[in-house]
């Protein structure tokens, strides 16, 4: 019995967990593939010190079946890494360590690619070149669901002109659809928290192309990684932790293993735990483990390093609205970086006002975590609660009871973090932590103010522009007026005009 | 007491004051200045009661309407109306209310939306040059008032210049209606006293039965407030013969401050003008708070506007703070908290009005409010 649960466990973890990973419905499927995709090329260039071109083709290939095509130009996959990356579920590089990174778990390709193996029992197929003195390779990678590994079908050479980069390509059933939750979406928004990106875009339909452009040609700051921070620690990672250290003593594990901990520190809480410094961490028991986090939380710690986080920037966040919104008032705020729970993190907004935007909708949200656009579960989602509950009116926009401002707006709102607290394994809304809520209200109200100054002055402007056309109707009145009872030429009458025109213009009882 | 001719007396000179006032209005604007224009508070709290006169009396305080946006649209209107009014002055011809509203549906952007706001400009025009509407060229369409009894009213034919004698005794059942100008009339009367009434119906029992001939009076309907022509009509009949004037409408604060006092003393509105339109020799017969209880009268519940009405008058009518025994009135009447009508004296019997309320009342004259 057993043995039988493992031989399916691996299609089965799939198909009960999928709602989880972002593969509930065949519109979300294709969405999450072609992002799980784009967010593993970009992590790579980024990683390489590249900057991105991509390329995004979806070709139809029957009802409901497409095959999803992304093309980079990052450092290329050796071919021992290729099963890891595209193969196996929870693949662990990324899982361990704390740097900001677009994928969190390493789900998320290889869930991709075990979706349509399950749908149209296609292979992934990989090309990929590492450097001009290789030649590219094409791999067909199958996932063997009964042992739960993947394997490598086929390895053949082919032509690649560039000297490096990768192309993913995955056949699945699914949806294509335009709008909210669409490709076009989900890219336009990709391309605006990545103003250092170039992507280009085939649909399915002939012509259907589009090209967002690189609006910044440098790269973000790299994200370093650091160690944990003590408070971010709970007894389950604690305990592994002290079983996998190569400290010897308590003393040093703390030291070594943490960020922010020095010899003092480490004494503090390993003597608040009531533990002796000297004894061996991997003897600690549960209970003890439990002691230390007890007494980790009494011990103040600095905060841990911000170096791990990189955000977009303001400026890049301006160039890059400016590249993608033509609007007429543009603003960005990143704040300083702040922690929640042992974890940096840092919130950023950015704004785009009036221009060609409609002003009789709600105000659009786009939402970002470590620069991965959120499409779904919005109103679950901490960045949207803190704009509902910003009080826009004394912005100059007008707002109903528990919604979304209105006006031509729309509001980009980044949290970047090495761990981004999402409500659940899909990634797709940002858990409320008091921490993260307080630094998103104070960026949109600074943002707030910042528009609320365009807003005013653009009113003043438009007051103005009508109290001026409002006194051009009525003055010529006053010179038939004049004309009629004191019988004046025309010459005379104009006089008058002219001259009023020109008081009440000035005056600054205007 | 002034009984001189106010209309047409200086037609010329108005067009002269239309023309000064532009051409100040022009200069200041050559000279780069905002053009302003003073006008009189048309208000109750800018009047003074003169009980020598017996009117109220227009006090100094203006408001200036200065050009700015949020008066241009007005002012230009004003200066039109000027212009308007000047060439009805310079063309010997007039206008009603109601046509210069139509005529300023040429102006454009200066037009007015509503009669209102044409009427409110032509009395602010009127204001401002301390004239009567008509020397500015404009009549009110309103009907001025009915009138039969012992009276021969002489006009003239408007084409021959025949004179006519108008006699109100034989109206039969209907009466003869007063003219919007009244000044080129002429009376002939032995009639005792006049009697104005509020209501038509009550005008119409009594002209039904006769009433004048009996009592040997002029009944004249006022219609609710009395317009200017029915109280110039008044003034000058009862100025020229010697009348009492005595005043009998409904039992409510509407009826004392609102109907009786303007007929005396004028309005607040066009307080330049009180000194003709006003009717000081008035009296006040009834109904009165206390014929409630003398008459055991049906009465109705006094409404809110009632109440505010009353208290309104108390606060700031210059005439009700004159005149202690009009404050008693009032005071008594909110106490009590109803209001009578004039023909609620019909639970007595349909003619208990002629039989016997009015022989009580004109018995003891002394007993008439101011």
């Amino acid at each position: 019995m057993a043995a039988r649960q493992r031989e399916i466990s691996v299609s089965e973890f799939f198909t009960k967990n999928r709602h989880l990973l972002g593969f509930d419905s065949p519109t979300k499927a294709l969405l999450t593939t072609i992002k799980e995709a784009v967010d593993n090329s970009l992590d790579a260039c980024e990683e390489a010190g590249i900057l991105p071109d991509l390329e995004v083709t979806i070709q139809a290939l029957a009802e409901n079946r497409y095959r999803i095509e992304v093309t980079d130009n990052g450092p290329g996959i050796v071919k021992a890494q290729v099963p890891k990356i595209f193969g196996k579920l929870l693949y662990g590089s990324k899982f361990h360590r704390l740097r900001q990174s677009r994928g969190q778990q390493g789900i998320g390709i290889s869930a991709a690619g075990m979706y349509g193996q399950l749908t149209t029992g296609k292979p992934i197929v990989i090309e990929s070149r590492t450097n001009r003195r290789q030649a590219a390779h094409r791999y067909e990678l199958v996932i063997d669901t009964l042992r739960n590994q993947p394997v490598i079908k086929r390895d053949i050479e082919v032509d690649w002109e560039a000297p490096h980069g990768t192309r993913v390509a995955i056949e699945l059933e699914g949806t294509y659809k335009k709008g909210r939750h669409g490709v076009e979406t989900y890219l336009r928004q990709t391309a605006l928290a990545n103003p250092h990106v170039e992507i280009r875009f085939q649909g399915p339909a002939e012509g259907e192309v589009l090209a967002f452009q690189r609006a910044s040609s440098t790269l973000p700051p790299e994200a370093l990684e650091i160690q944990p921070h003590p408070h971010g620690v709970e007894v389950g990672l604690l305990l592994r932790m002290l079983k996998e250290s190569k400290a010897r003593r308590l003393s040093s594990f703390f030291q070594t293993e943490f960020s922010r901990v020095g010899p003092t520190l480490a004494q503090r809480i390993v003597e608040g735990a009531e533990l002796q410094p000297r004894s061996s961490p991997k003897r600690v028991t549960a209970e003890a483990a439990e002691k230390l986090i007890a007494s980790i939380r009494q011990v103040r710690i600095p905060a841990p390093p911000t170096n791990c986080l990189s955000p977009i920037g303001e400026e890049r966040l301006l160039a890059s609205l400016k590249e993608q919104i033509a609007a007429d008032f543009y603003a960005a705020v990143s704040r300083s970086p702040a922690v929640y729970r042992g974890n940096p993190f840092q919130v950023e907004i950015g704004l785009a006002y009036g221009g060609d935007l409609t002003s009789d909708d709600l105000v659009s949200l786009y939402r970002f975590a470590n620069r991965v656009p959120l499409l779904y579960q919005q109103g679950g989602c901490a960045l949207f609660k803190s704009v509902l509950s910003t009080n826009w009116k004394a912005y100059g926009l007008q707002q109903s009871r528990g919604a979304l401002p209105s006006g031509p707006l729309i509001l980009m709102a980044h949290v970047a973090s090495v761990w981004v607290p999402f409500t659940s394994e899909s990634k797709e809304a940002v858990a409320g932590y008091d921490e993260i809520v307080r630094e998103m209200k104070l960026a949109l109200q600074e943002v707030g103010r910042q528009l609320a100054r365009h807003v005013r002055r653009t009113q003043r402007r438009r007051d103005a522009d009508r109290k001026r056309a409002y006194i051009e109707k009525y003055i010529p009145h006053i010179g038939i007026a004049l004309q009629d009872i004191l019988g004046l030429s025309e010459k005379q009458e104009a006089e008058i005009v002219e001259t009023l025109t020109d008081t009440l213009a000035r005056s600054r009882k205007m | 007491m002034s009984s001189k001719t106010p209309v047409k007396s200086a037609a010329t000179s108005v067009a002269k004051k239309i023309r000064t006032e532009a051409r100040g209005i022009r200069t200041k604007i050559l000279q780069r200045k905002t053009p302003a224009m003073k006008f009189p508070v048309r208000s109750l709290s800018n009047v003074v009661y003169r009980p020598e006169k017996g009117h109220f009396q227009i006090k100094g305080r203006k408001k200036e309407r200065t050009l700015t946006v949020g008066t241009v649209k007005t002012f230009a209107q004003t200066l039109r109306m000027m212009a308007f009014s000047q060439e009805l002055i310079e063309t010997d011809d007039m206008a009603t209310k109601r046509e210069a509203y139509y005529v300023s549906k040429n102006w454009d952007d200066a037009r007015f939306n509503e009669q209102p706001e044409s009427d409110t400009v032509i009395e602010d025009v009127e204001a401002l040059f301390g004239v009567n509407r008509e020397q500015l060229g404009f009549v009110p369409e309103e009907k001025g008032g009915d009138v039969a009894g012992e009276l021969i009213v002489v006009d003239h034919d408007r084409d021959t210049g025949e004179k006519l004698r108008i006699d109100c005794t034989r109206f039969g059942s209907g009466a003869y209606s007063i003219p919007i100008s009244v000044e080129q009339l002429q009376f002939e009367t032995n009639a005792d006293y006049i009697l104005a009434i509020e209501t038509a119906g009550m005008f119409q029992r009594l002209v039904k039965h006769s009433y004048w001939r009996s009592a040997n009076c002029i009944l004249i309907s006022l219609g609710g407030v009395p317009t200017r022509a029915c109280r110039r009509f008044i003034r000058r009949l009862a100025d020229d013969h010697q009348l009492s004037v005595y005043v009998f409408v409904d039992g409510d604060p509407y009826g004392y401050s609102n109907i009786y006092r303007t007929l005396k003393a004028g309005s607040g509105n066009a307080a330049h003008l009180n000194e003709f339109f006003c009717v000081p020799q008035a009296r006040f017969l009834g109904v009165t708070p206390g014929d409630i209880d003398e008459y055991d009268l049906p009465t109705h519940p006094l409404k809110d506007v009632d109440i505010k009405r009353a208290k309104d008058a108390l606060k700031n009518d210059p005439f009700i703070q004159h005149h202690k025994p009009w404050q008693e009135a009032l005071q008594k009447q909110i106490r009590m908290g109803v209001r009578v009508e004039q023909q609620a004296l019909a639970k007595h019997g349909l003619n208990f009005v002629i039989d016997e309320y009015l022989p009580r009342k004109m018995a003891n004259k002394k007993a008439f409010l101011p």
